[in-house]
């Protein structure tokens, strides 16, 4: 194993077991470790917010800059200095919850193959955050504006191209005129909204994208920055003086933690360290990586256009073209440098229905190395091989518990790539073929490996999504089981507890009228 | 329905967030230099000096009349040498390259140098032609430095050549 691998490999245990853990408090929807991505979007509309009220009070002139912004602080304490506090802490905020989701995606390996565009889509945003931060403190022009803006020109001039000139423009007290505040205040609006558009290229191809976290997670994050906001408030240092230095200042170490770094090493090491940590991103996805899988495939014969596998696709790898052979009809097709190699299609999919009569099941859309024809012979074997009283049909997820550990005489189990590939025909199949109840693992909520397998589930399950478990089939005799990878003993005493609860059902109750197929060539 | 220990668990891990944001967004307190120390920054933006060559008569024989100046300035400029003293002795000494393809740029320095707060004998020597020996500019003061105190030592034509900037106040 690799030394990449390892890390990665202990990095993906610690997110999972801290995930697991939240959970507990949380859930799965309201764990803020699960959504990272769509926490960081609110507390960056939080930052838009606030700065546009701030942007309007601010007196872009020299003199008039700091004064403006101690105003708003002390004197409109109510609003602006709320609004001011809120603007500081949801951008340290938004720097931390970046950087875990930065981490957490390389720890779940999810940066190479189909999330190649956006692992290299995001990795820019982050110069454009701490460009917009850095920015953002010398606007309050103060004694920590001062050290900020000296200490960041003093690294920029290590770089040939600007060789010892940008530091000139803070040497003195008349080094600085109203132009350079004008200046900054367009930086530190054009760079956030660089950043907007960049975020936008960067969830461009995932469907659905979790643009903001739940209400009770926004509501909980907001109501943090408001009573530290009233707690402590964010105030300014005393006015910058470029005729003295700054030997105390209150840094924010969330984003000027360059400066401290400088001084420790040097201007070349953090080039050095900044230059080479994002050539170290980019190239990431490019080291060697276990194959891809086979990616799903459409047979025209089968597909009749109904697009639920394009609604279903978590990234957006299906689209939707005229059929080749039936005029007026649709045909799914898969672009390969997206696709998952998930299943989800499959399992959306109407054809997908293990009651046809065909000696080989062929659907819509399939994935090579698992089609529904196959799982419906191991199904069908496995209901065979099935003895005792209660019997169960346990399908697995290859993400999350393993199901094997679980088979038994009374027990079968399948697991397949993702939970979201199970059609729910294939779960009235296992309740009519003799099975007296049927469980489903998964994920936990929020940590489906295929962003919406669960999701998906769960929603043909209780008939909420096309395809729909039939009426005829009891919600008594299911039962979802959302469960991490290396949570088997959950897993266990779900299904035990399962079974006794059937049990104690007794054996006539809801039972769904028996079925047995005939097979025709 | 949330339990009671849920929603003590989420109270707590938010206030722990909030509380880590609310004392990392301006603790510990950095100190960049230590509180007796005063800051000289040597800092300079200048075009070195050509270096200009006298025709011969024959060479300004060859050229058409209407070319015949009598010196000979190549587009490049001189390299420019600075030398810092403190209490006559030597502090730094640094070379400023013209910049450009041509070498017909500014050339610039920027230094900053801690000195302990105190009195001191500072000399700033500069020669932005160097095909001529010893300095052309030469800025020589005592000065004194109280803590956290910045003096910039600069150069414009403009002031009067070298000059030190301590304050709002100029030294010529």
């Amino acid at each position: 194993m690799s030394l990449h691998a390892a890390l990665r490999g202990g990095a993906h245990s610690v997110f999972e077991r801290s995930e697991n853990l939240l959970d507990a408090f949380f859930g799965g929807a309201d764990n803020p470790l699960r959504h990272l991505g769509a926490l960081g979007l609110f507390f960056l509309w939080i930052l838009v917010a606030s700065g546009l009220y701030l942007y309007t009070v601010l007196d872009t002139s020299i003199e008039g800059v700091y004064g403006s912004i101690s105003w708003l602080t002390q004197e409109q304490w109510y609003l602006g200095g709320v609004l001011r506090s809120l603007h500081r802490y949801a951008s340290d905020a938004f720097v931390i919850v970046m950087f875990l989701h930065l981490l957490r995606e390389w720890a779940y390996g999810r940066y190479h193959g189909f999330r190649l565009y956006s692992w290299v889509t995001g990795v820019p945003l982050i110069w454009l955050v701490f460009i917009s931060g850095i920015g953002g403190y010398w606007i309050v022009w103060d004694r920590l504006a001062q050290f900020s803006a000296v200490a960041t020109t003093e690294l920029l001039d290590w770089l040939p191209i600007f060789d010892g000139v940008t530091a000139r423009n803070f040497l003195a007290p008349d080094s600085i005129n109203d132009r350079f505040f004008t200046v900054l205040v367009f930086i530190h609006i054009g760079v956030p909204l660089m950043l907007i558009l960049g975020l936008w290229a960067h969830v461009n191809r995932i469907s659905r994208v979790d643009y903001l976290p739940t209400r009770r997670v926004m509501l909980a994050t907001l109501g943090a920055f408001l009573l530290l906001a009233a707690i402590k408030p964010a105030v300014s240092d005393a006015p910058a003086d470029l005729s003295l230095a700054v030997n105390d200042a209150r840094l924010d170490w969330f984003i000027l933690f360059l400066h401290p770094l400088t001084d420790l090493t040097s201007a070349g090491a953090v080039w050095t360290l900044i230059f080479g940590a994002t050539i170290l991103l980019f190239a990431l996805p490019f080291l060697p990586h276990p194959g891809r899988q086979p990616i799903a495939v459409v047979d025209a014969q089968n597909c009749n256009g109904c697009s639920r596998c394009h609604a279903d696709c978590p990234y957006e790898a299906i689209v939707m073209a005229p059929h080749p052979e039936k005029r007026a009809h649709k045909i799914a097709v898969v672009d390969a440098d997206l696709c998952a190699a998930c299943g989800i299609c499959a399992g959306s999919c109407p054809s997908s229905t293990p009651f046809r009569s065909q000696q080989r099941l062929v659907t819509g859309i399939d994935m090579p190395q698992l089609p529904v024809d196959a799982l419906r012979r191991q199904l069908e074997a496995r209901l065979a091989e099935l003895s005792g009283g209660t019997r169960l049909v346990v399908f697995g997820c290859d993400r999350s518990a393993d199901v094997g550990a679980l088979a038994a005489p009374d027990t079968a189990t399948l697991s397949l790539i993702c939970a979201g590939m199970l059609p729910p025909s294939f779960v009235e199949y296992a309740l009519r073929s003799g099975a007296d109840g049927v469980v489903v693992a998964g994920c936990r909520d929020g940590g489906c490996e295929f962003r919406l397998g669960m999701e998906w589930t769960r929603e043909r399950l209780t008939r909420r999504r096309e395809p729909q478990l039939r009426q005829l089939v009891p919600l008594e005799r299911i039962e979802v089981v959302p469960v991490a990878r290396g949570e088997g003993r959950k897993l266990a005493a779900a299904v035990a507890e399962f079974r006794t609860r059937l049990e104690s059902q007794g054996e006539v109750a809801n039972r769904p009228p028996a079925y047995t197929r005939r097979n025709h060539g | 329905m949330v339990k009671p220990v849920a929603i003590i668990g989420q109270i707590v891990l938010y206030g722990a967030f909030a509380a880590f944001i609310g004392y990392f967004s301006t603790n510990p307190i950095y100190r960049q230099i230590p509180d007796d120390v005063a800051l000289v920054k040597l800092s300079m933006s200048h075009l070195g000096s050509r270096e200009c060559r006298k025709r011969s008569a024959e060479e300004l024989a060859k050229l058409p009349p209407n070319m015949r100046a009598p010196l000979d300035c190549p587009r490049g400029r001189s390299d420019t040498r600075i030398v810092l003293e403190l209490d006559d002795k030597p502090l730094y000494e640094v070379i400023m390259k013209p910049t450009g393809l041509s070498r017909d740029g500014v050339g610039t320095v920027y230094k900053r140098f801690e000195l302990k707060s105190g009195s001191y004998k500072l000399a700033v020597k500069m020669n932005d032609n160097l095909v001529n020996p010893g300095f052309n500019f030469v800025k020589e003061a005592q000065i004194t430095l109280k803590p956290a105190e910045i003096l910039v030592i600069d150069f414009n034509p403009d002031r009067g050549g070298l000059f030190f900037q301590q304050g709002r106040a100029t030294q010529h």
